[in-house]
Protein backbone atom coordinates (compact mmCIF):
# COMPACT_ATOMS: atom_id res chain seq x y z
CA UNK A 1 0.00 0.00 0.00
CA UNK A 2 0.93 3.88 -0.88
CA UNK A 3 0.02 6.64 1.29
CA UNK A 4 0.81 10.10 -0.03
CA UNK A 5 -0.40 12.66 2.57
CA UNK A 6 -0.19 16.13 1.90
CA UNK A 7 2.59 16.09 -0.58
CA UNK A 8 3.52 19.19 -1.92
CA UNK A 9 6.98 20.22 -4.37
CA UNK A 10 7.57 23.62 -4.87
CA UNK A 11 10.21 24.63 -7.57
CA UNK A 12 12.01 27.49 -7.78
CA UNK A 13 11.96 29.68 -10.97
CA UNK A 14 13.36 32.67 -12.42
CA UNK A 15 9.76 33.93 -12.44
CA UNK A 16 9.41 33.29 -8.76
CA UNK A 17 7.78 29.19 -7.32
CA UNK A 18 5.64 27.26 -8.77
CA UNK A 19 3.24 24.42 -7.03
CA UNK A 20 4.64 21.47 -8.93
CA UNK A 21 2.13 19.28 -6.62
CA UNK A 22 0.61 21.16 -4.78
CA UNK A 23 -0.87 19.38 -1.35
CA UNK A 24 -2.28 15.60 -2.84
CA UNK A 25 -3.33 13.15 -0.80
CA UNK A 26 -3.72 9.60 -2.83
CA UNK A 27 -3.58 6.24 -1.34
CA UNK A 28 -3.02 3.10 -3.46
CA UNK A 29 -4.33 -0.20 -2.48
CA UNK A 30 -2.23 -3.17 -2.31
CA UNK A 31 -2.60 -5.05 -5.64
CA UNK A 32 -4.15 -2.71 -7.67
CA UNK A 33 -3.14 -1.07 -10.65
CA UNK A 34 -3.52 2.98 -10.30
CA UNK A 35 -3.52 5.66 -13.00
CA UNK A 36 -2.45 9.30 -13.07
CA UNK A 37 -3.78 11.18 -15.87
CA UNK A 38 -3.32 14.45 -16.58
CA UNK A 39 -1.23 16.68 -19.40
CA UNK A 40 2.21 17.54 -19.32
CA UNK A 41 2.89 20.30 -16.44
CA UNK A 42 -0.08 19.34 -14.18
CA UNK A 43 2.41 17.84 -11.59
CA UNK A 44 1.89 14.27 -12.45
CA UNK A 45 5.17 13.35 -13.18
CA UNK A 46 6.49 15.11 -10.27
CA UNK A 47 4.62 13.39 -7.77
CA UNK A 48 5.46 10.04 -9.43
CA UNK A 49 8.94 10.67 -8.95
CA UNK A 50 8.31 11.61 -5.31
CA UNK A 51 7.04 8.46 -4.62
CA UNK A 52 10.62 7.00 -4.58
CA UNK A 53 12.33 10.53 -3.66
CA UNK A 54 13.71 10.83 -7.06
CA UNK A 55 12.20 14.25 -6.26
CA UNK A 56 12.12 14.90 -2.16
CA UNK A 57 8.72 16.64 -1.45
CA UNK A 58 8.94 20.10 0.33
CA UNK A 59 6.09 18.80 2.41
CA UNK A 60 4.01 15.82 3.12
CA UNK A 61 4.74 12.21 3.74
CA UNK A 62 4.76 9.08 1.44
CA UNK A 63 4.26 5.76 2.88
CA UNK A 64 5.74 3.10 1.15
CA UNK A 65 5.45 -0.37 2.63
CA UNK A 66 4.50 0.59 5.90
CA UNK A 67 7.09 3.00 6.04
CA UNK A 68 7.28 6.88 5.37
CA UNK A 69 10.17 7.62 3.02
CA UNK A 70 11.12 10.71 3.70
CA UNK A 71 12.08 10.39 7.29
CA UNK A 72 14.70 7.62 5.95
CA UNK A 73 18.56 8.06 5.85
CA UNK A 74 19.98 8.04 2.66
CA UNK A 75 21.15 3.68 2.61
CA UNK A 76 17.71 3.15 4.50
CA UNK A 77 16.22 5.07 0.98
CA UNK A 78 18.48 2.79 -0.84
CA UNK A 79 17.20 0.31 0.48
CA UNK A 80 13.91 0.84 0.17
CA UNK A 81 13.85 1.01 -3.36
CA UNK A 82 15.49 -2.26 -4.08
CA UNK A 83 11.47 -2.86 -3.25
CA UNK A 84 10.23 -0.10 -5.44
CA UNK A 85 10.95 -0.81 -9.34
CA UNK A 86 10.56 2.29 -11.70
CA UNK A 87 10.08 2.53 -15.59
CA UNK A 88 10.21 5.15 -17.75
CA UNK A 89 9.20 6.77 -20.92
CA UNK A 90 12.66 6.49 -22.55
CA UNK A 91 13.68 3.44 -20.93
CA UNK A 92 16.97 4.64 -19.35
CA UNK A 93 18.63 1.26 -20.01
CA UNK A 94 23.05 1.57 -19.52
CA UNK A 95 23.70 1.61 -23.61
CA UNK A 96 27.11 0.12 -22.78
CA UNK A 97 25.78 -3.19 -20.86
CA UNK A 98 23.91 -5.86 -22.40
CA UNK A 99 20.09 -7.09 -22.09
CA UNK A 100 21.78 -9.21 -19.30
CA UNK A 101 23.95 -6.66 -17.81
CA UNK A 102 21.44 -4.59 -17.23
CA UNK A 103 19.40 -6.50 -15.48
CA UNK A 104 22.01 -8.11 -13.42
CA UNK A 105 22.85 -4.32 -12.47
CA UNK A 106 19.83 -4.78 -9.78
CA UNK A 107 20.87 -7.86 -8.66
CA UNK A 108 23.94 -6.46 -7.71
CA UNK A 109 22.60 -3.18 -6.03
CA UNK A 110 20.85 -5.63 -3.61
CA UNK A 111 23.54 -7.71 -2.94
CA UNK A 112 22.72 -11.25 -4.41
CA UNK A 113 25.50 -13.47 -4.37
CA UNK A 114 27.39 -13.78 -8.18
CA UNK A 115 25.71 -17.48 -8.22
CA UNK A 116 22.28 -16.18 -8.42
CA UNK A 117 22.54 -13.36 -9.97
CA UNK A 118 22.52 -15.68 -13.42
CA UNK A 119 19.29 -17.81 -12.26
CA UNK A 120 17.35 -14.68 -11.68
CA UNK A 121 18.69 -12.68 -14.62
CA UNK A 122 17.55 -15.43 -17.12
CA UNK A 123 14.45 -16.43 -15.17
CA UNK A 124 13.30 -12.50 -15.56
CA UNK A 125 14.40 -12.25 -19.27
CA UNK A 126 12.50 -15.51 -20.01
CA UNK A 127 9.17 -13.74 -18.17
CA UNK A 128 9.37 -10.66 -20.10
CA UNK A 129 10.08 -12.97 -23.50
CA UNK A 130 13.72 -11.51 -23.92
CA UNK A 131 15.49 -14.63 -23.29
CA UNK A 132 16.99 -14.97 -26.84
CA UNK A 133 18.50 -11.11 -26.30
CA UNK A 134 20.59 -11.85 -23.49
CA UNK A 135 23.89 -10.59 -25.05
CA UNK A 136 22.49 -7.46 -26.74
CA UNK A 137 23.36 -4.21 -26.51
CA UNK A 138 19.93 -2.10 -25.50
CA UNK A 139 21.25 0.25 -28.90
CA UNK A 140 20.07 -2.94 -31.10
CA UNK A 141 16.47 -3.70 -29.38
CA UNK A 142 12.89 -1.69 -30.25
CA UNK A 143 11.74 0.60 -28.11
CA UNK A 144 9.35 -2.36 -26.93
CA UNK A 145 11.85 -4.87 -26.39
CA UNK A 146 13.85 -2.13 -24.38
CA UNK A 147 10.85 -1.26 -21.87
CA UNK A 148 10.76 -4.98 -21.60
CA UNK A 149 14.37 -5.15 -20.10
CA UNK A 150 13.34 -2.13 -18.42
CA UNK A 151 10.30 -4.03 -16.59
CA UNK A 152 13.30 -6.62 -16.13
CA UNK A 153 15.59 -4.33 -14.59
CA UNK A 154 12.55 -2.88 -12.06
CA UNK A 155 10.82 -6.49 -11.17
CA UNK A 156 14.38 -7.91 -10.45
CA UNK A 157 14.62 -7.70 -6.62
CA UNK A 158 10.86 -8.97 -6.30
CA UNK A 159 9.42 -5.19 -5.64
CA UNK A 160 6.00 -4.82 -4.03
CA UNK A 161 5.72 -1.37 -6.17
CA UNK A 162 6.50 -0.58 -9.21
CA UNK A 163 6.23 2.95 -10.93
CA UNK A 164 5.48 3.88 -14.32
CA UNK A 165 6.31 6.98 -15.51
CA UNK A 166 4.98 7.58 -18.76
CA UNK A 167 5.81 3.58 -19.82
CA UNK A 168 3.89 3.95 -22.96
CA UNK A 169 4.10 7.12 -24.43
CA UNK A 170 7.06 6.47 -26.73
CA UNK A 171 5.52 3.41 -28.27
CA UNK A 172 3.17 2.63 -31.16
CA UNK A 173 -0.01 1.18 -30.14
CA UNK A 174 0.86 -2.31 -30.73
CA UNK A 175 3.57 -2.25 -29.00
CA UNK A 176 1.79 -0.11 -26.49
CA UNK A 177 -0.54 -2.77 -25.70
CA UNK A 178 1.74 -6.17 -25.75
CA UNK A 179 3.67 -3.87 -23.02
CA UNK A 180 0.31 -2.94 -20.84
CA UNK A 181 -0.76 -7.00 -20.94
CA UNK A 182 2.62 -7.05 -19.75
CA UNK A 183 2.05 -5.24 -17.09
CA UNK A 184 -1.57 -6.39 -16.43
CA UNK A 185 0.25 -9.70 -16.00
CA UNK A 186 2.85 -8.55 -13.65
CA UNK A 187 0.06 -7.44 -11.81
CA UNK A 188 -2.07 -10.55 -11.34
CA UNK A 189 0.58 -13.01 -11.50
CA UNK A 190 3.10 -11.32 -8.96
CA UNK A 191 1.00 -9.29 -7.10
CA UNK A 192 2.65 -5.70 -7.86
CA UNK A 193 0.67 -2.81 -6.74
CA UNK A 194 1.27 -0.59 -10.20
CA UNK A 195 1.07 3.11 -9.95
CA UNK A 196 1.17 4.75 -13.33
CA UNK A 197 0.72 8.02 -14.88
CA UNK A 198 0.18 9.32 -18.48
CA UNK A 199 -1.50 11.53 -20.62
CA UNK A 200 -3.23 8.36 -22.70
CA UNK A 201 -6.82 7.99 -21.00
CA UNK A 202 -6.63 4.31 -23.08
CA UNK A 203 -3.90 3.05 -21.55
CA UNK A 204 -5.89 3.73 -17.58
CA UNK A 205 -9.29 2.14 -19.63
CA UNK A 206 -7.37 -1.09 -21.01
CA UNK A 207 -5.55 -1.78 -17.11
CA UNK A 208 -6.23 0.77 -14.55
CA UNK A 209 -8.54 -0.12 -11.48
CA UNK A 210 -8.59 3.34 -9.94
CA UNK A 211 -7.64 6.59 -11.41
CA UNK A 212 -6.85 9.80 -10.22
CA UNK A 213 -6.68 13.22 -12.79
CA UNK A 214 -4.57 15.63 -12.19
CA UNK A 215 -4.67 19.50 -12.97
CA UNK A 216 -2.39 22.34 -12.00
CA UNK A 217 -0.29 20.17 -9.39
CA UNK A 218 -3.89 18.99 -7.59
CA UNK A 219 -6.11 15.84 -7.85
CA UNK A 220 -9.47 16.91 -9.28
CA UNK A 221 -10.71 13.81 -9.44
CA UNK A 222 -10.59 10.85 -8.11
CA UNK A 223 -12.48 7.13 -8.25
CA UNK A 224 -12.92 3.83 -9.67
CA UNK A 225 -11.93 3.64 -13.59
CA UNK A 226 -15.35 2.55 -14.10
CA UNK A 227 -17.15 5.12 -12.45
CA UNK A 228 -15.39 7.94 -13.64
CA UNK A 229 -15.46 6.73 -17.40
CA UNK A 230 -19.77 6.37 -16.50
CA UNK A 231 -20.11 9.62 -14.49
CA UNK A 232 -17.37 12.14 -14.81
CA UNK A 233 -17.65 15.31 -12.85
CA UNK A 234 -14.70 18.15 -14.09
CA UNK A 235 -14.56 19.30 -17.16
CA UNK A 236 -10.68 18.33 -17.67
CA UNK A 237 -11.95 14.54 -16.90
CA UNK A 238 -14.97 15.00 -19.57
CA UNK A 239 -12.70 16.02 -21.99
CA UNK A 240 -10.13 12.74 -21.09
CA UNK A 241 -12.54 10.46 -21.29
CA UNK A 242 -14.04 12.01 -24.86
CA UNK A 243 -9.99 11.72 -26.21
CA UNK A 244 -10.99 7.77 -25.93
CA UNK A 245 -14.97 7.59 -26.22
CA UNK A 246 -16.09 10.02 -28.22
CA UNK A 247 -19.96 11.04 -29.26
CA UNK A 248 -19.60 13.82 -31.29
CA UNK A 249 -22.58 14.15 -33.79
CA UNK A 250 -21.86 16.25 -36.75
CA UNK A 251 -23.62 19.74 -36.81
CA UNK A 252 -25.51 18.90 -40.14
CA UNK A 253 -26.82 16.42 -38.38
CA UNK A 254 -27.91 18.08 -35.18
CA UNK A 255 -29.62 20.63 -37.63
CA UNK A 256 -31.57 17.89 -38.60
CA UNK A 257 -33.31 16.86 -35.56
CA UNK A 258 -36.04 18.25 -34.18
CA UNK A 259 -36.63 16.75 -30.92
CA UNK A 260 -34.57 16.74 -27.80
CA UNK A 261 -31.58 14.94 -27.80
CA UNK A 262 -30.74 12.76 -24.65
CA UNK A 263 -27.67 10.37 -23.84
CA UNK A 264 -28.31 7.59 -21.80
CA UNK A 265 -25.94 5.82 -20.20
CA UNK A 266 -26.27 1.97 -19.52
CA UNK A 267 -23.79 0.40 -16.51
CA UNK A 268 -22.57 -2.97 -16.10
CA UNK A 269 -25.48 -5.40 -16.08
CA UNK A 270 -28.37 -3.35 -17.24
CA UNK A 271 -29.40 -4.71 -20.67
CA UNK A 272 -29.71 -1.54 -22.24
CA UNK A 273 -31.67 -2.40 -25.82
CA UNK A 274 -34.37 -3.71 -23.44
CA UNK A 275 -35.08 -0.77 -21.34
CA UNK A 276 -35.19 1.50 -24.60
CA UNK A 277 -37.41 -1.00 -26.70
CA UNK A 278 -39.23 -1.26 -23.65
CA UNK A 279 -39.82 2.49 -23.48
CA UNK A 280 -40.52 2.71 -27.14
CA UNK A 281 -43.09 0.34 -27.10
CA UNK A 282 -44.65 1.76 -24.04
CA UNK A 283 -45.34 5.54 -25.15
CA UNK A 284 -45.69 7.16 -27.92
CA UNK A 285 -42.32 7.86 -28.94
CA UNK A 286 -40.50 7.39 -31.34
CA UNK A 287 -36.34 7.04 -30.94
CA UNK A 288 -33.66 7.68 -33.37
CA UNK A 289 -30.21 6.66 -32.69
CA UNK A 290 -27.35 9.14 -33.37
CA UNK A 291 -24.46 7.43 -31.66
CA UNK A 292 -23.26 4.76 -29.58
CA UNK A 293 -20.86 2.13 -28.61
CA UNK A 294 -20.32 -0.53 -25.31
CA UNK A 295 -17.06 -0.18 -24.18
CA UNK A 296 -15.70 -2.85 -21.48
CA UNK A 297 -13.62 -1.26 -18.65
CA UNK A 298 -12.26 -4.04 -16.40
CA UNK A 299 -14.55 -6.53 -18.02
CA UNK A 300 -17.91 -4.53 -17.20
CA UNK A 301 -19.74 -3.13 -19.74
CA UNK A 302 -20.56 0.61 -20.18
CA UNK A 303 -22.90 1.65 -22.71
CA UNK A 304 -23.72 4.98 -23.60
CA UNK A 305 -25.95 5.62 -26.60
CA UNK A 306 -27.19 8.96 -28.03
CA UNK A 307 -30.42 9.27 -29.10
CA UNK A 308 -33.27 11.53 -30.92
CA UNK A 309 -36.36 11.59 -29.47
CA UNK A 310 -39.81 12.38 -31.36
CA UNK A 311 -43.33 12.63 -30.03
CA UNK A 312 -45.36 14.75 -27.66
CA UNK A 313 -43.76 16.83 -25.14
CA UNK A 314 -45.60 15.11 -22.12
CA UNK A 315 -44.59 11.56 -23.63
CA UNK A 316 -41.08 12.39 -24.01
CA UNK A 317 -41.27 13.62 -19.84
CA UNK A 318 -42.80 10.66 -19.63
CA UNK A 319 -40.06 8.09 -21.23
CA UNK A 320 -37.07 9.90 -19.70
CA UNK A 321 -38.76 9.27 -16.33
CA UNK A 322 -38.99 5.58 -17.20
CA UNK A 323 -35.94 4.92 -18.33
CA UNK A 324 -34.65 6.70 -14.98
CA UNK A 325 -36.76 4.32 -13.17
CA UNK A 326 -35.15 1.30 -14.39
CA UNK A 327 -31.57 2.90 -13.07
CA UNK A 328 -30.67 3.91 -15.99
CA UNK A 329 -28.59 7.53 -16.76
CA UNK A 330 -30.28 9.83 -19.01
CA UNK A 331 -29.09 13.38 -19.80
CA UNK A 332 -30.84 16.04 -22.08
CA UNK A 333 -28.07 17.26 -24.14
CA UNK A 334 -30.25 19.23 -26.71
CA UNK A 335 -33.82 20.58 -25.77
CA UNK A 336 -34.83 20.05 -29.38
CA UNK A 337 -35.76 23.19 -31.67
CA UNK B 1 64.54 25.08 -46.90
CA UNK B 2 66.97 22.28 -47.64
CA UNK B 3 67.38 18.73 -45.82
CA UNK B 4 70.78 17.00 -45.59
CA UNK B 5 70.47 13.56 -44.92
CA UNK B 6 73.85 12.67 -44.25
CA UNK B 7 73.66 15.84 -41.43
CA UNK B 8 70.26 13.70 -40.43
CA UNK B 9 71.86 10.05 -40.01
CA UNK B 10 74.50 11.93 -37.76
CA UNK B 11 71.84 13.30 -35.27
CA UNK B 12 69.77 10.12 -35.30
CA UNK B 13 71.58 9.04 -31.60
CA UNK B 14 70.19 12.40 -30.57
CA UNK B 15 66.65 12.46 -32.11
CA UNK B 16 66.27 8.87 -30.69
CA UNK B 17 67.08 9.97 -27.23
CA UNK B 18 64.72 12.97 -27.24
CA UNK B 19 62.62 10.78 -28.72
CA UNK B 20 62.58 8.44 -25.59
CA UNK B 21 62.04 11.61 -23.43
CA UNK B 22 59.19 13.00 -25.14
CA UNK B 23 57.59 9.21 -24.79
CA UNK B 24 59.12 9.11 -20.68
CA UNK B 25 57.72 12.68 -19.80
CA UNK B 26 54.41 12.26 -21.68
CA UNK B 27 53.81 8.80 -20.46
CA UNK B 28 54.24 9.66 -16.92
CA UNK B 29 52.04 13.13 -17.06
CA UNK B 30 49.54 11.30 -18.47
CA UNK B 31 49.11 8.30 -16.04
CA UNK B 32 49.60 11.45 -13.29
CA UNK B 33 46.64 12.72 -14.94
CA UNK B 34 44.71 10.00 -15.41
CA UNK B 35 44.97 8.99 -12.09
CA UNK B 36 44.44 12.27 -10.32
CA UNK B 37 42.78 14.15 -13.07
CA UNK B 38 40.15 11.12 -13.31
CA UNK B 39 38.94 11.22 -9.70
CA UNK B 40 39.09 15.29 -9.72
CA UNK B 41 36.35 15.32 -12.60
CA UNK B 42 34.16 12.41 -11.38
CA UNK B 43 34.05 14.60 -8.26
CA UNK B 44 33.37 17.89 -10.21
CA UNK B 45 30.51 15.94 -11.74
CA UNK B 46 28.87 14.69 -9.09
CA UNK B 47 28.67 16.71 -6.85
CA UNK B 48 26.79 19.29 -9.36
CA UNK B 49 23.70 20.43 -8.13
CA UNK B 50 20.98 18.08 -8.90
CA UNK B 51 23.10 14.81 -8.71
CA UNK B 52 23.30 12.12 -6.05
CA UNK B 53 26.18 13.54 -3.99
CA UNK B 54 25.59 17.40 -4.55
CA UNK B 55 27.88 19.39 -2.71
CA UNK B 56 28.09 22.80 -3.77
CA UNK B 57 30.98 24.02 -1.61
CA UNK B 58 33.31 21.22 -2.68
CA UNK B 59 32.21 21.90 -6.18
CA UNK B 60 32.81 25.53 -6.35
CA UNK B 61 36.14 25.31 -4.01
CA UNK B 62 37.31 22.42 -7.19
CA UNK B 63 36.52 23.83 -9.81
CA UNK B 64 38.22 27.15 -8.92
CA UNK B 65 41.17 25.09 -7.90
CA UNK B 66 41.06 23.55 -11.43
CA UNK B 67 40.14 26.93 -13.67
CA UNK B 68 43.56 28.59 -11.72
CA UNK B 69 45.89 25.74 -12.02
CA UNK B 70 44.16 26.30 -15.76
CA UNK B 71 44.62 29.93 -16.53
CA UNK B 72 48.35 29.83 -15.46
CA UNK B 73 50.36 29.85 -18.69
CA UNK B 74 52.57 26.53 -19.36
CA UNK B 75 56.31 27.99 -19.35
CA UNK B 76 54.94 30.08 -15.83
CA UNK B 77 54.02 26.76 -14.08
CA UNK B 78 56.86 25.36 -15.13
CA UNK B 79 59.08 27.99 -13.38
CA UNK B 80 56.91 28.34 -10.33
CA UNK B 81 56.57 24.93 -10.00
CA UNK B 82 60.51 24.69 -9.52
CA UNK B 83 60.48 24.16 -5.22
CA UNK B 84 57.72 21.69 -5.68
CA UNK B 85 59.71 19.84 -8.16
CA UNK B 86 62.71 19.93 -6.25
CA UNK B 87 60.72 18.28 -3.38
CA UNK B 88 59.15 15.66 -5.03
CA UNK B 89 62.00 14.21 -7.41
CA UNK B 90 64.60 15.96 -6.08
CA UNK B 91 65.84 17.38 -9.31
CA UNK B 92 64.78 20.37 -11.00
CA UNK B 93 66.31 19.56 -14.33
CA UNK B 94 66.11 16.55 -16.91
CA UNK B 95 62.68 14.79 -18.41
CA UNK B 96 61.79 13.73 -14.92
CA UNK B 97 61.97 17.08 -13.55
CA UNK B 98 59.75 18.54 -16.53
CA UNK B 99 57.21 15.97 -15.85
CA UNK B 100 56.56 17.29 -12.47
CA UNK B 101 55.15 20.20 -14.00
CA UNK B 102 53.34 18.69 -16.99
CA UNK B 103 51.56 16.75 -14.78
CA UNK B 104 50.30 19.68 -12.96
CA UNK B 105 49.33 20.98 -15.99
CA UNK B 106 47.26 17.51 -17.53
CA UNK B 107 45.54 17.41 -14.20
CA UNK B 108 43.18 19.93 -14.49
CA UNK B 109 43.18 19.43 -18.05
CA UNK B 110 42.20 16.16 -17.48
CA UNK B 111 39.72 16.51 -15.36
CA UNK B 112 37.36 18.99 -17.07
CA UNK B 113 37.39 16.43 -19.86
CA UNK B 114 36.23 14.00 -17.81
CA UNK B 115 33.60 16.42 -16.90
CA UNK B 116 32.37 17.26 -19.88
CA UNK B 117 32.49 13.15 -21.07
CA UNK B 118 30.20 12.74 -17.81
CA UNK B 119 28.03 15.36 -18.51
CA UNK B 120 26.65 14.21 -22.13
CA UNK B 121 25.23 11.05 -20.25
CA UNK B 122 21.41 11.42 -19.80
CA UNK B 123 20.51 12.18 -16.84
CA UNK B 124 17.69 9.78 -16.73
CA UNK B 125 20.30 6.67 -17.02
CA UNK B 126 21.51 8.11 -13.74
CA UNK B 127 18.27 8.46 -12.07
CA UNK B 128 17.35 5.43 -13.12
CA UNK B 129 20.18 3.69 -11.33
CA UNK B 130 19.67 5.74 -8.15
CA UNK B 131 15.95 4.05 -8.50
CA UNK B 132 17.02 0.82 -9.14
CA UNK B 133 18.83 1.00 -5.53
CA UNK B 134 22.44 1.22 -6.56
CA UNK B 135 25.09 2.27 -4.05
CA UNK B 136 27.25 5.41 -5.29
CA UNK B 137 29.71 3.83 -5.99
CA UNK B 138 28.29 1.66 -8.50
CA UNK B 139 26.36 4.38 -10.00
CA UNK B 140 30.47 5.88 -10.30
CA UNK B 141 32.01 2.89 -11.62
CA UNK B 142 29.29 0.87 -13.66
CA UNK B 143 27.11 3.53 -15.27
CA UNK B 144 29.14 7.28 -14.96
CA UNK B 145 32.71 5.65 -16.11
CA UNK B 146 30.53 3.10 -18.16
CA UNK B 147 28.61 5.43 -20.35
CA UNK B 148 31.33 7.99 -20.12
CA UNK B 149 34.25 5.54 -21.42
CA UNK B 150 34.26 6.35 -25.24
CA UNK B 151 34.27 10.03 -24.37
CA UNK B 152 37.15 9.64 -21.83
CA UNK B 153 39.13 7.82 -24.25
CA UNK B 154 39.17 10.61 -26.64
CA UNK B 155 39.64 12.84 -23.55
CA UNK B 156 42.94 10.79 -23.17
CA UNK B 157 43.85 11.61 -26.70
CA UNK B 158 43.26 15.15 -26.40
CA UNK B 159 45.47 15.44 -23.14
CA UNK B 160 48.14 13.00 -24.59
CA UNK B 161 48.38 15.32 -27.74
CA UNK B 162 48.29 18.42 -25.78
CA UNK B 163 51.02 16.89 -23.80
CA UNK B 164 53.44 16.43 -26.58
CA UNK B 165 52.74 19.83 -27.13
CA UNK B 166 53.78 21.30 -23.72
CA UNK B 167 56.70 19.03 -23.40
CA UNK B 168 58.03 21.01 -26.45
CA UNK B 169 58.85 24.15 -23.02
CA UNK B 170 59.92 21.51 -20.85
CA UNK B 171 63.11 22.48 -22.66
CA UNK B 172 63.27 25.58 -20.35
CA UNK B 173 64.35 23.11 -17.60
CA UNK B 174 66.39 20.75 -19.66
CA UNK B 175 63.93 18.82 -20.14
CA UNK B 176 64.44 17.24 -23.66
CA UNK B 177 62.81 15.39 -25.61
CA UNK B 178 61.59 16.11 -29.64
CA UNK B 179 60.30 19.46 -29.36
CA UNK B 180 63.24 20.55 -27.11
CA UNK B 181 65.79 19.61 -30.10
CA UNK B 182 63.50 21.11 -32.37
CA UNK B 183 63.12 24.36 -31.03
CA UNK B 184 67.04 24.27 -30.19
CA UNK B 185 68.45 23.40 -33.83
CA UNK B 186 65.69 24.03 -35.78
CA UNK B 187 64.92 27.22 -34.61
CA UNK B 188 67.46 28.92 -32.46
CA UNK B 189 70.32 27.77 -34.71
CA UNK B 190 68.60 27.88 -38.48
CA UNK B 191 69.21 23.93 -38.77
CA UNK B 192 66.91 22.98 -41.17
CA UNK B 193 67.67 19.66 -41.33
CA UNK B 194 66.85 18.87 -37.32
CA UNK B 195 63.99 21.10 -37.76
CA UNK B 196 62.32 19.04 -40.09
CA UNK B 197 62.65 15.83 -39.53
CA UNK B 198 61.50 16.81 -35.70
CA UNK B 199 58.24 18.00 -36.86
CA UNK B 200 58.01 15.32 -38.85
CA UNK B 201 57.99 13.29 -36.40
CA UNK B 202 55.86 15.27 -34.07
CA UNK B 203 53.53 15.19 -37.04
CA UNK B 204 53.63 11.08 -37.63
CA UNK B 205 53.39 10.95 -33.36
CA UNK B 206 50.42 13.20 -33.01
CA UNK B 207 48.65 10.98 -35.98
CA UNK B 208 49.22 7.88 -34.55
CA UNK B 209 47.78 8.93 -31.54
CA UNK B 210 44.81 10.13 -32.88
CA UNK B 211 43.92 7.63 -34.87
CA UNK B 212 44.80 4.77 -32.40
CA UNK B 213 42.86 7.11 -29.62
CA UNK B 214 39.67 7.27 -32.00
CA UNK B 215 39.85 3.51 -33.07
CA UNK B 216 39.68 2.23 -29.48
CA UNK B 217 37.12 5.04 -28.38
CA UNK B 218 34.98 3.27 -31.03
CA UNK B 219 35.24 -0.03 -30.64
CA UNK B 220 34.45 0.11 -27.11
CA UNK B 221 31.21 2.60 -27.84
CA UNK B 222 28.21 -0.26 -28.19
CA UNK B 223 25.70 2.57 -28.87
CA UNK B 224 26.29 2.74 -32.58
Amino acid sequence: MIEIRNLSKVYNTKNGTVNGVDNVSLTVQEGEIFGIVGYSGAGKSSLIRCINLLERPTSGSIIVNGRDLTSLKSEELRRARLKIGMIFQHFYLISQKTVYENVAFSLKAAKVPTMKIKERVEELLEMVGLAEKRDVHPSQLSGGQKQRVGIARALANNPTVLLCDEATSALDPTTTKSILNLLKRINKELNITIVLITHEMNVVKEICHRMAIMQDGKVIEEGSVYDIFANPKADLTKEFIESVVSFEIPEVILKGCTGPIVKVTFKGEIAGEGVISDTLQKFNVNGNFLHGSIEYIQDLPLGIFIMELKGQKEEIANALHYIESRDVQVEVLHNGL
Amino acid sequence: MDFDFTHFVEFIPDISSAFIQTIYMISISLIVAILIGLPIGILLYITDNGLFLENRALQSVLGFVVNMLRSIPFIILLVALIPLTDALVGTTIGPTAASVSLSVAAIPFFARIVESALREIDKGVIEAAIATGATPWMIIKEVLLLEARSGIISGVTLTLISLIGFSAMAGTVGGGGIGDLAIRFGYYRYDNTIMISTVLILIILVQVIQYAGDFIAKVVDKRR
